[in-house]
């Protein structure tokens, strides 16, 4: 590797595995990835598919049993005092000093990594502006709420300007206006270049925030690629849902199969929604009919051609639905069970 | 001691990490500074109010004893302070504040994390004894005070502080945050009280077995030494006897306590 042609591989792990004394299998069982600089990176798995031993080798907490873990080049398990330096965490528990004041825990934690004095003054009122936590920035953390506590470990993380920062869960607990406002933030960071390498179980986060996702069970990586891509993998859980208002046609059907992109067509009941419980009464009654076309490309395209295939034998068009693959879909594809 | 032969060889942004957390230790304290002194004073204040004034004044001590208390109070009162100072605080950290991650994620090496506990709760120790001589001329009216007997004293007191923060490392690390009334009751009720503190060690000869039990407490040096400094009439353990084992007990609390440490600082 001489020249930087590629960008720089931040974190780079390979073959790693770690199983913990006492215990009879690993908890994470040979995993290899790595991420760039300046990409939102996402670890996603159910509770206990090793994520957070992962994030735990990585920021030099955890010792592997085998394989190896770098950042920035510097090997985690031979000079931790190095790989500190670089990175900072956001972990899943509050581990705020409660003995210290906000604004005091972001200046201590900075006079921990050597930030001069009149540097990490400036720069805890800039972040402490940032979180929003400028008026609680003399009170002690000890009564903070979930999304308070959270902005205040992001904010601390930062004070020494890391070339990576893990969160680990960053929004679990939180409620929907604080989720919105740590993604906020970490969609800022990001575009101010810093590495995120997050960890979550929930897909709509790592859906929104994360340029790769790597799928994580029973300590393995089963898939790693763009949220896009992942989803692409599952095209034939694309579909597009018509409505019509006249009564149900059987070469309507036919015809709309011949559509270009379209695989499959499946008959629904009329009035009856097929993502809530039932349809109610009112719709049942209506002699409309409803499809669910299955599709290799995205539904969107299509509605047009339909609608005039449609007006073809004299329906007309009442309400359409486009259903695309989630990253729930993915892994439930990829493990056969959902993400609790 | 690993610590401190690797003190030697640190880099300066390692030495700056290490006294920035030490200036943490110490900030905080400042800020609490009447908890602080309440919590080393008032054990050690009662004991001697009690034992060397109560008690003599009613006529059930003989006339001398407060002399033979007071060395052996400070002795208490550096272990204790110590081992308070270290153990407690650890117990929380490692157990339910985890406060002590972001220090163990500061660029230096997680013995320095240990060995900065250890500096700061022989800082407080040394002050909790010292705070003792004022104690004892305002309750007894005069102090047991030999010039000669400094040195012998104040070695004595710094291997008793690190005598009591190599037991609060050991115990920091070792008890379970739900278990932390057990190490009230099951370890510093006996170390209290088996540590010579109250009598001189050679009078125990009378009573074989407790002279046995009070001969493997550390802090029973730690009182005979300060005896030997202070009060050298009164029968005690020869002082270079008391400074060999006091250094061998420090090496051994701390090589079990950093290695605790490191358990719970690394999965």
């Amino acid at each position: 590797m001489t020249c930087a042609v590629t960008p720089e591989q931040l974190v780079e792990v390979s073959d790693l595995v770690k199983r913990y004394p006492r215990s009879p299998v690993n908890a994470v069982d040979g995993v290899s990835f790595s991420v760039q600089q300046g990409e939102t990176f996402g670890l996603l798995g159910p509770n206990g598919a090793g994520k957070t031993t992962t994030i735990g080798v990585l920021t030099t907490r955890v010792r592997p049993t085998a394989g190896s873990a770098r950042i920035g080049g510097v090997d985690v398990v031979r000079d931790p005092v190095e790989a500190r330096r670089q990175l900072a965490v956001v972990p899943q528990r509050n581990n705020l000093d409660r003995s210290l004041s906000v604004r005091d825990n972001l200046i201590f934690h900075a006079a921990y990594h050597g930030v001069p004095p009149r540097e990490r003054q400036a720069r805890a009122d800039e972040l402490l502006e940032q979180f929003g936590l400028l008026d609680r920035a003399r009170a002690k953390p000890d009564f903070f709420s979930g999304g308070q506590t959270q902005r205040m470990m992001i904010a601390r993380a930062l004070m020494h300007s890391p070339r990576v920062l893990f969160l680990d869960e960053p929004t679990t607990g939180l409620d929907p206006a604080a989720r919105l406002f740590v993604w906020d933030r970490l969609r800022e960071l990001s575009e101010q270049g810093v590495t995120l390498l997050l960890t979550t179980h929930d897909m709509d986060e790592a859906a929104e925030l994360a340029d790769r996702v790597g799928i994580m069970d029973h300590g393995r990586l089963l898939a790693l690629d763009t949220p896009e891509e992942l989803m692409r993998s599952l095209a034939e859980e694309t579909t597009l849902e018509l409505t019509t208002d006249g009564a149900a046609d059987g070469d309507a059907l036919a015809a709309l199969a011949t559509l270009a992109g379209v695989e499959r067509v499946e008959r629904l009941q009329a009035g009856a929604d097929g993502s809530g419980p039932q349809g109610d009464e009112a719709a049942a009654d209506e002699p409309g009919f409803r499809v669910r076309l299955y599709l290799a490309s995205e539904g969107a395209q299509l509605v047009a051609p339909a609608a005039s295939l449609l007006a073809e034998h004299g329906l007309a068009l009442s309400a359409v639905k486009l259903g695309s693959p989630t990253l729930e879909d993915v892994f439930i594809h990829l493990t056969g069970r959902t993400l609790r | 001691m690993s610590a401190l032969a690797a003190a030697a060889a640190i880099s300066p942004s390692q030495r700056r990490a290490f006294l920035a957390v030490l200036r943490r230790d110490l900030y905080v304290t400042w800020r609490e500074l009447p908890a602080f002194l309440a919590q080393v004073i008032l054990q050690p204040l009662f004991l001697l109010f009690v034992f060397g004034k109560v008690l003599g004044s009613l006529g059930y001590t003989q006339n001398g004893y407060a002399n033979l208390l007071f060395p052996g109070l400070v002795a208490l009162t550096a272990v204790i302070t110590g081992m308070q100072t270290l153990a407690f605080p650890l117990v929380a950290e490692f157990g339910w504040t985890r406060e002590i991650e972001d220090r163990l994620l500061a660029p230096m090496p997680t013995a320095f994390v240990a060995a900065e506990k250890v500096v700061f709760a022989v800082l407080r120790a040394l002050v909790a004894a010292l705070i003792m001589i004022p104690i004892g001329v305002l309750i007894l009216g005069s102090i047991p005070w030999r010039w000669g007997g400094l040195p012998l004293f104040a070695a004595g007191v710094l291997l008793g502080a690190l005598v009591g923060a190599g037991f609060g490392l050991v115990l920091g690390t070792l008890v379970q945050p739900q278990r932390i009334n057990l190490l009230f009751s099951l370890v510093f009720t006996p170390l209290l009280f088996t540590g010579c503190s109250q009598y001189p060690w050679p009078s125990l000869a009378r009573l074989r077995w407790f002279q046995v039990v009070t001969a493997a407490n550390p802090m029973t040096y730690v009182s005979e030494a300060l005896r030997g400094a202070l009060v050298p009439g009164v029968p005690h353990i020869e002082p270079w006897i008391c400074l060999l084992v006091l250094a061998a007990a420090i090496c051994l609390l701390m090589a079990v306590g950093v290695r605790g440490f490191y358990r719970r600082a690394l999965d």
